[in-house]
């Protein structure tokens, strides 16, 4: 468990834990579904992720989103998973970024709330292994395919991180 | 009782969301017509990125000076992330702009050689980008051209090889923009300024780099790394030069491929140079031929030569117009 302090958003603290081997992405799918407000998280797909600059990208726009007063989705957490999408389609976003049944490398991503309480929550109810979040292991699980599919690239995501995390950005204008 | 008009501390006061509230230090490094260009951080607080802000212009009516503000960051902000998916991006990422020089070796050719795109906000009239190191090929150039002054007295290179130097810097700015023109995009702004000297080794390595210039590729090439310290008047100013040149200040960019577009960008860069640098003026050739000859050009052949042409056209008019104001 880790947290991040942006680097223009002091007041919003980011907790962030990254599991391998997780084998209840199902039921953290469906607490995601029922609206369980004990489950406020951005439960991420880690396989789709490319580095802790792309994660952090998308929690900074959607930060800067809420801020704003213009979330597109529910709250700041399903805001994070869309803010990783190219496109404006919430659904498309979280099928293809967020935790699906056979997940099995999940970033779960916490804006706010005490450090302590979130990690013994998440350690309690995640069913997986917690592992550094480090872009080694980052690139250790992600898959190359799903990536390209996603951001619509046809070469390895390292050379295309610039143009990824641009078209993120670019999203919606 | 006037009110105060110091324009960087009512700037600061207007800083957007959220870096208005911030504790990070914003250094102001230009202040431009429209825009502030500060140095901070953005993802990481190790990690330097260019902020350039648009405040609002109170004397222009709201809704056109939100308009506009977005207009220009977005345009470009678009052309930065288009650039920098060159010959990676399915479909090219829109439109796809044709362009016969395509396919010939530049492809993807801009990648890397401009600021990769971090965030942005276009209501609230900001873009950040990655930090490019080394200054402007501007300052670079006042640089060298104060080593060929002392050249004559005994100090540093002489002037022979300065003006060596300053060739090779010229003909690589004419290879960017070659690069630029055949992806399919003008950058109506060409000027020194608006162009970094990246030395070697020091681009992001979060950002992707352009072909054949990877670090291990850089460090064999050129000799003493750039941050070796040196006795700066001697050894610096032979390797002030080496570098990549980074294209920057896209507001004006637009995509096209039409001759006279492009002679109208060399043109500009032409006219700015001039007035800039007049010592080194005569030199400017060289951007113009590596343009249309260069290797890493990409417009180099018979398209390049095309635009060549035309810019005669286009100082032709340039004359005939400052005769007649
Ligand atoms: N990404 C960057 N990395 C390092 N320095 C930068 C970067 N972007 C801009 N600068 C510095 O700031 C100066 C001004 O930036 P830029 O040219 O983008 O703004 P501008 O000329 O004020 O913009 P505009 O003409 O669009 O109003 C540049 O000449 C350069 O010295
Ligand atoms: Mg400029």
């Amino acid at each position: 468990m880790e947290t991040i302090v942006l680097p223009h958003l002091p007041d919003h603290h980011l907790h962030v834990c990254l599991f391998v081997k997780v084998h209840n992405a199902q039921f953290l799918r469906q607490q995601l579904l029922d609206g369980n407000v004990d489950f406020e998280y951005a439960f991420l797909d880690a396989a789709v992720l490319l580095s802790r600059q792309h994660v952090l990208a998308a929690c900074f726009r959607a930060i800067n989103d809420m801020l704003q007063d213009r979330l597109k989705s529910k709250n700041v957490h399903s805001e994070i998973v869309f803010s990783l999408s190219p496109n404006n389609n919430i659904s498309d976003s979280f099928r293809r970024f967020g935790v699906s049944e056979i997940t099995t490398e999940i970033l779960a991503v916490k804006v706010g709330n005490d450090q302590m309480q979130v990690e013994e929550h998440l350690r309690k109810h995640v069913e997986g292994q917690a592992v550094p979040f480090t872009d080694e292991i980052l690139t250790s699980i992600r898959n190359e395919a799903r990536i390209q599919r996603a951001y619509r690239v046809e070469t390895s995501s390292d050379q295309a991180d610039a143009f990824i995390i641009g078209s993120m950005a670019l999203k919606g204008s | 009782m006037t009110e105060p008009t110091s324009l960087s501390l009512s700037a600061c006061s207007h800083l957007p969301i959220p870096f208005n509230t911030s504790p990070e230090p914003l250094e102001l490094i230009a202040q431009g017509a429209e825009s502030l260009l500060y140095k901070t951080t953005f993802l990481f607080p190790s990690q330097p990125a260019a902020l350039k802000i648009r405040p609002v212009k109170k004397w222009r009516h709201p809704t056109l000076d939100k308009r506009l503000t977005r207009a220009r960051i977005l345009a470009e902000a678009r052309v930065l992330v288009k650039l920098s998916g060159e010959g990676i991006a399915v479909g090219g990422g829109g439109r796809k702009v044709k362009d016969p020089k395509k396919g010939n070796g530049v492809v993807g050719g801009m990648r890397g050689l401009v600021p990769a795109v971090l965030g942005l906000d276009w209501e609230g009239g900001w873009l950040v980008t990655e930090w490019i190191e080394g200054g402007t090929v501007k300052e670079a150039i006042y640089r060298v051209s104060r080593a060929r002054t002392m050249g004559g007295s005994g100090v540093g290179l002489s002037g022979d090889a300065v003006v060596e130097e300053l060739r090779g810097l010229l003909r690589k700015m004419g290879e960017v923009v070659g690069k630029l023109h055949a992806c399919g995009v003008v950058h109506g702004d060409l000027t020194t300024s608006n162009m970094m000297l990246r030395p070697f080794g020091t681009a992001s390595p979060q950002s992707s780099k352009p072909e054949g210039h990877d670090e291990a590729s850089a460090q064999l090439s050129t000799g003493p790394a750039p941050d070796v310290d040196q006795p700066k008047s001697t050894s610096r100013s032979q390797t002030s030069l080496e570098g990549d040149i980074v294209l920057i200040d896209f507001g004006l960019a637009t995509q096209s491929v039409s001759d006279e577009d492009r002679a109208v960008d060399l043109y500009v860069l032409e006219r700015a140079f001039g007035s800039t640098h007049p010592r080194e003026e005569e030199l400017f050739a060289c951007v113009l031929d590596a343009y249309a000859h260069g290797e890493g050009s990409g417009m180099n052949g018979k398209a390049g030569k095309t635009v060549i042409r035309k810019l005669e056209d286009v100082r032709m008019r340039g004359r005939k117009k400052s005769m007649l104001g």
